[in-house]
């Protein structure tokens, strides 16, 4: 998180390479037959050091949580790897994954839908120790008043039911849950999304002093680009399946080489009256197409204020842009340069 | 005059556990061609108090004035206020999924909404209104889309038809209750565009209700904080962003993540906030409130011009001086130390002024 060093870059915890997720579209009836393929995830390489924490942005249908969800071995890839501490889980069967999803742990977006409303808090906090068998049972109860009161839960709601409690303090429920297996790696799809502002930022400061007390590595997805800005070491940029841009955490926010990046940069909303109104906003026309019939070339050609023939033609490989660092990649063969006035309408004053 | 007045508006509702106290005293007033942001959290009662105004909060009690252009809304019969709905204030609401029928295609949707407070329109007037409808919030190709059905429709498409639907009778106000919300960052700004753009053009006055600080600071002219039922703070835009008083706006501004405070942590208000069966006595922010005088915990400050000049509203017991960002610890702490605050408070305030942030 922020103010974090850097890992040593030989010290990688998580690594995909050219992960490829397609879901098959088959007509409704008796034969059953495959018309298309959703291709929600198509050749995605990303490596997250130990103890940072990599910011994953995209809209609606960018492919963000499916690509979570494979690299938590919940769903099986179609193709590509991912390796966890250097060793390939990719597709491993149940058993052999066994050891790694103790290392692996999710937090969700919805602190009402991923939490079982008929069972008691201790027990859904203590179910890693149960099905991991890493707690004898007699020693469950205080392991997990433990981790409660780490969450800044009070420790005799033990027996209370997730009903009784509010939206950020389920959230707490959710990260004690996480946390009770000593994860290496946690994936948070979306974790504060559903929180009121400032119970947002209280499970903000959370999650990062975790992250530097257990030295934990977390992939953060979410569409709030200030959060991830916040929390982030270095960010994604997905669009339609695919990274747009990727890089330590300034470069990427303060010169965004991808059109896309820049738009998105632009329409993300300061609560900050005087900014809103000095803003240039790049309109992007149309919605996110359909990951089933992806337009050819560049996907983000259709709605691309920059795009020329090419970019519907060939599709551009994600790479270094003439004067960023070795670590900042972008897909995109005509990149916004540094001043670059992509901007196509300005908010008028308002008195 | 203002085209709206609300005055001293209480909804509750009681319910098998207790009287749910949703909005306390609520006054405000929305001119014409204005914009009005209602910012609060979850249970603040900023979508009660809207839907009262036009009828949508039945069983609960109600106390007040709501004068619309003349008419007091709350006097009306739910004939009379039939008619008001949708043709002289619309309203928007944040899931549009839900909001349209979906066995219904989108333009007969529209239509009918023309044809139902227009008895003399025909169905091929009341049909080419919604294509003309369509077309003018940005869909492209009206004369084909009018046949869809909502699920062919994005979810910033049917935003676009809700809002399309909001339009249909040139309404005087439209009120806009989350309507971003469920939209990715660049179909929010698109709509919020298209909804400056339509006011421009037709002077509606809109109230826009969210939870979202950057969506007002982007629309908004005027800004009413709520917290538990109450107006916190009230004002322009202006003053609500730079020279908030409030302790609870100050403390929402707080908690986002800005890039342009290089914190490692962020200041979140801390606590949850109070059950609106069960609130505290006293100021309702008072149990998560850094700068609490021992008055807070037994009166309930009125909502009252901190400003000379200018129409800036809050209900806190601080000094008027306490506003603006960072404003005059110092101050603070004399005043604690006068008025013989208790011990946390006072380390509290002695904490605030000796951070750098505040100097």
């Amino acid at each position: 998180m922020t103010g974090q060093a850097p890992a040593a870059s030989g010290d990688v915890l998580i690594r995909v390479d050219n992960l490829v997720k397609h879901f098959p579209v088959r007509t409704a009836g008796f034969i059953n037959r495959t018309v298309g393929q959703v291709q929600a995830v198509d050749g995605v390489s990303l490596a997250i050091p130990r103890g940072t924490t990599l910011g994953l942005v995209g809209e609606t249908g960018s492919g963000k949580s499916t690509l979570a969800r494979c690299i938590a071995g919940l769903i099986p890839a179609t193709s590509g790897t991912v390796h966890f501490e250097g060793r390939d889980i990719t597709n491993l069967p149940r058993q052999r994954m066994a050891p790694f999803r103790r290392n692996i742990q999710m937090i969700f977006q919805d602190p009402y839908g991923s939490l079982n409303p008929r069972r008691r808090v201790g027990a859904i906090i203590g179910d890693p120790f149960a099905v991991h068998k890493t707690v004898p049972a007699d020693e469950r109860k205080r392991k997990v008043q433990d981790l409660m009161e780490r969450v800044g839960l009070n420790p005799e709601h033990y027996n209370r039911f997730p009903a009784e409690f509010s939206g950020g303090q389920r959230q707490r429920i959710g990260v004690a849950r996480a946390l009770a297996l000593r994860p290496k790696l946690i994936i948070c799809d979306e974790p504060v999304s559903a929180l009121d502002v400032s119970i947002q930022a209280q499970v903000l400061n959370l999650l990062a002093d975790l992250q530097r007390e257990y030295g934990l590595t977390y992939l953060f997805i979410a569409h709030d680009l200030e959060v991830v800005r916040h929390v982030s070491t270095s960010v994604t940029v997905m669009y339609l399946g695919k990274i747009a841009e990727a890089g330590p955490k300034n470069p990427v926010y303060d010169t965004p080489r991808h059109p896309y990046t820049a738009a998105l940069l632009s329409a993300a909303l300061a609560a900050d009256p005087e900014a809103a109104a000095a803003r240039q906003r790049i309109i992007l026309t149309g919605d996110i197409p359909s990951p089933i019939d992806p337009p050819s070339g560049c996907r983000f050609h259709p709605r691309c204020p920059k795009a020329q023939e090419l970019c519907g033609r060939q599709e551009p490989p994600l790479e270094v842009k003439a004067g960023d660092a070795a670590t900042h990649l972008a897909a995109c063969h005509f990149p916004v340069t540094a001043g670059e006035k992509l901007a196509t309408a300005s908010r008028r004053a308002r008195p | 005059m203002a085209l709206l007045e609300v005055e001293d508006l209480t909804v509750s509702f009681p319910t098998a556990d207790g009287v749910v106290k949703a909005v306390r005293g609520v006054s405000f007033r929305v001119e014409p061609g204005q914009t009005l942001g209602i910012v609060g959290e979850s249970g603040s009662g900023k979508t009660v108090l809207t839907q009262t105004l036009i009828g949508l909060t039945p069983g609960a009690d109600i106390n007040g004035k709501a004068v619309f252009d003349g008419t007091d809304l709350l006097q009306l019969s739910e004939a009379q206020l039939r008619r008001i709905r949708g043709a002289r204030i619309s309203v928007i609401f944040q899931d549009p999924l839900t909001s349209l029928h979906p066995l219904y295609r989108v333009g007969w949707q529209i239509a009918e909404m023309v044809r139902a407070h227009e008895a003399s329109a025909s169905r091929k007037e009341a049909r080419d209104r919604a294509v003309d409808l369509l077309g003018r919030v940005g869909i492209p190709r009206p004369e084909q889309r009018v046949h869809d059905y909502p699920h062919q429709f994005s979810g910033g498409m049917r935003q676009r038809a809700m809002i399309a639907m909001a339009l249909a009778l040139a309404p005087k106000m439209i009120i806009a209750d989350e309507p971003t919300t469920a939209l990715d960052a660049t179909v929010q700004a698109q709509i919020l565009d298209l909804l400056l753009q339509l006011q421009e053009e037709s002077d509606t006055a809109l109230i826009m209700i969210t939870h979202d600080l950057g969506v007002v600071a982007d629309i908004a002219d005027d800004v009413m904080v709520m917290y538990a039922g109450r107006a916190a703070e009230k004002g322009t835009k202006h003053q609500i962003f730079y020279e908030s008083h409030h302790p609870y706006t100050k403390g929402l501004l707080e908690s986002i993540p800005n890039s342009s405070v290089a914190a490692d942590r962020l200041r979140p208000i801390p606590g949850q906030p109070p059950s609106l069966i069960n609130l505290p006595a006293g100021c309702k922010f008072h149990p998560r409130c850094g700068y609490v005088l021992d008055r807070c915990v037994c009166a309930e400050p009125e909502l009252v011009r901190i400003d000379a000049v200018a129409d800036h509203g809050s209900a806190c017991w601080l000094p008027a001086e306490a506003a603006g960002v960072g404003a005059s610890a110092e101050k603070l702490r004399e005043q604690a130390v006068r008025e013989g605050r208790r011990g946390a408070a006072v380390e509290v305030a002695e904490a605030i002024a000796a951070s750098p942030e505040v100097a």
